[in-house]
């Protein structure tokens, strides 16, 4: 008896050690795989996540940061009202493309310019993550899948037009013209950082008092809960679910402009699917268990783990996709500890021990 | 009209249905127990990655397949643990292992081969494709059944056997009993936890071979993100026909036909991408005239 309650006490802790254990076996034999020098491997991780000279790539995380974290909360904010949007990629892509292009044509008004291409992409992802929310509330197609599907699309369409129609031909790849520099995001002085990232916390501000403070918040967050609670009070669930998408996919818009305006400054095929950004800000939602509070924590997380992957890679020859293989195991370790997410998922057959 | 319609067109009806097809299968067993199993995508590319590495390395293609089923099952023993054992969220399982599948081929693709992008090496063993001298007078059959890979004959034969499995054998009760309320088969005596781990090796099974199709029947190459959304066309499938395998076999012919057919119009000059939009317009508009017509039975949630 005595120590089956000391064992019960000491469950969490031998669990975690369980996790930090499996992910580490992982690591170890992943590593063993690609011959690389663990040593060598190590300090080039640490050192390309937070160091660097003149913290240069410390800089490097946080404008990966900047972007984890965007989509995350893009991703929670409609997590929390119940809605599993993970079409955050397509809205992205729509949203980046549509700053692109925005920004070519406003590129002689400076500061007016930023802003107009920021919100055009904003629109555009808006628009894009309202369409699947109108599949879902007057066609019946499950949100998940009409979300998704929604990605290949988006990702097709903007191929096109950036190798056809509005491609920057000189250049040799399909990729927009370059902005001209009035219109890139100042940098922070003295460093590469640009200024995304006080977007993105402004966003974040915005979102924690839409959160907390205002009513579409409440009435998001309630029907999260219980959809049947908050029709039955008679609440306009269509208009509360054409919101909180319409919110969701303006903020996937930002970050794709961010990524336009302050990284790349041209819209390249691909640059915004290849590193999954959409899809690690799922994670990090996830990771949080949708508490707002500590998003900037997880993206900062899983933006380190990412630089310091392409600095193993640069210094020990380690392939930089063990940031994915890591980011997936750690929200499996996870995701036993969160409680069932939609209603499609905890549908039948869920009620047993 | 005649630029389209070729014998080649005939053949890859076939060839680009098989992989959809087993995936869906092995989705649609998890559907029918109540696993609500989306990491299709995830299964299909390890196991079309660990098909060209069994198949490289064994210079077998019976091997290569056996290690594609192998990637399955890994899988499917990881959905197991974190889905039966510690309750996760099928959702968020299934997400996981789509990343982890994504990152796990392409890290071992790059530190084992050595290569990024695309592996292809002729020691690389097809899948044999069969030749039936029986169909050969009959020119439509001959065009569209004859000479494929030995996977396509035998999905054909899987999906009545599972039709017949699920309808009438006691294994395949106990399965939609599992799906359809747990507690009944717990007074019964037996453990559905046991019930819905086997269907999910049986799920790793089926995609592995799938993957094994995609990439060691015709082509003999590797390529990053090979599976590219096919997994999540048989999910959409398996979804909109509720785990049925005849229906299902249906539906996935007519996404084979237009697979097949956005690779021939891509011959006339269309652009690539555009092309290749079609099978998702397609299943994207099947899923709303479906859904739109069960409104208030399908998608369970109405706002």
């Amino acid at each position: 008896m005595k120590s089956k309650e000391i064992l019960k006490i000491l469950r969490p802790t031998i669990e975690i050690f369980y996790a930090f254990f499996s992910i580490f076996i992982l690591i170890f034999l992943l590593l063993y795989l690609s011959d690389a020098n663990f040593s060598l491997a190590f300090k080039g991780f640490i050192n390309s996540s937070i160091g660097g000279r003149n913290n240069a790539y410390l800089f490097s995380t946080f404008s990966k940061m900047a972007l984890i974290s965007g989509m995350a909360i893009a991703a929670l904010v409609a997590f929390r009202g119940g809605l599993f949007n993970i079409g955050g990629e397509g809205q992205l892509v729509v949203g980046g493309f549509a700053c692109a292009f925005t920004g070519l044509l406003v590129s002689d008004f400076g500061f007016i310019g930023i802003l107009i291409s920021i919100i055009s992409g904003m629109l555009v992802g808006a628009t894009w993550a309202l369409l699947s929310g109108f599949l879902t509330v007057y066609m019946g197609v499950p949100l998940l899948v009409g979300s998704l599907l929604l990605n290949y699309p988006a990702r097709f369409i903007t191929s096109y037009l950036v190798s056809h129609p509005f491609r920057d031909v000189q250049s040799g790849l399909p990729q927009t013209f370059l902005l001209s520099k009035n219109i890139w995001l100042p940098y922070f002085p003295n460093t590469r950082l640009d200024l995304g990232i006080l977007i993105i916390f402004f966003v974040y501000v915005i979102c924690l008092i839409i959160f907390y403070y205002t009513k579409h918040g409440y009435h998001s967050k309630n029907m999260g809960h219980s959809l049947s609670y908050v029709k039955l009070s008679g609440l306009p669930t269509k208009k509360i679910v054409f919101k909180t998408m319409a919110l969701s996919g303006a903020i996937a818009g930002i970050v794709g402009s961010i990524a336009v305006l302050g990284i790349h400054h041209r819209f390249t095929d691909g640059m915004l699917v290849q590193p999954l950004y959409a899809w690690t800000g799922v994670i990090a939602a996830l990771l949080v268990n949708l508490n707002l509070w500590f998003v900037p924590l997880a993206g900062f997380f899983f933006a380190a783990i990412y630089t310091g992957a392409a600095g193993m890679e640069r210094i020990a020859q380690v392939p930089k996709e063990i940031a994915t293989v890591i980011q997936a195991v750690i929200i499996l370790f996870v995701v036993g500890k969160l409680g069932s997410l939609t209603n499609l998922s905890s549908s039948k057959g869920d009620k047993d021990d | 009209m005649t630029e389209i319609f070729d014998p080649e067109f005939f053949s890859s009806i076939a060839r680009l249905t098989t992989p959809i097809l087993l995936a869906a299968l092995g989705g649609s067993i998890c559907h029918r127990a109540g696993i609500f199993n989306i990491g299709l995508e995830g299964f299909i590319l390890l196991g079309a990655f660990m098909a060209v590495l069994g198949s490289f390395y064994a210079n077998s293609a019976f091997v290569g397949a056996l290690t594609a089923v192998v990637g399955g099952l890994f899988l499917s023993i990881i959905f197991a643990e974190f889905h039966l054992r510690r309750k996760g969220d099928p959702i968020v399982i299934s997400i996981a292992i789509n990343i982890l599948a994504l990152g796990l081929s392409t890290y071992l693709l790059r530190s084992i081969f050595k290569v990024s992008g695309v592996f292809s090496h002729s020691e690389i063993e097809k899948i044999p494709h069969i030749q039936l001298p029986i169909i050969e007078n009959v020119k439509i059959l001959n065009l569209l059944i004859n000479d494929q890979s030995i996977l396509f004959y035998l999905s054909i034969v899987i999906v009545f056997i599972l039709h017949y499995f699920l309808k009438y054998h006691k294994f395949g009760l106990w399965i939609r009993v599992v799906g359809e309320n747990p507690e009944v088969l717990k007074s019964s005596g037996i453990n559905p936890v046991r019930i819905k781990f086997l269907v999910l090796l049986l799920c790793g099974l089926l995609c592995g071979l799938a993957g094994a199709q995609l990439s060691i029947s015709n082509v003999g190459l590797f390529v990053e993100n090979m599976s590219a959304g096919r997994g999540w066309i048989a999910v959409v499938a398996v979804l909109l026909c509720g785990g049925r395998p005849i229906p299902l076999f249906l539906l996935i012919i007519l996404f084979g036909l237009v697979d097949s057919l956005s690779l021939r119009i891509q011959g006339l000059g269309l652009p690539q991408q555009i092309t290749e939009l079609l099978p998702y317009i397609v299943c994207l508009a099947v899923l709303i005239i479906v859904s739109y017509k069960k409104l208030r039975t399908f998608s369970r949630i109405i706002y």
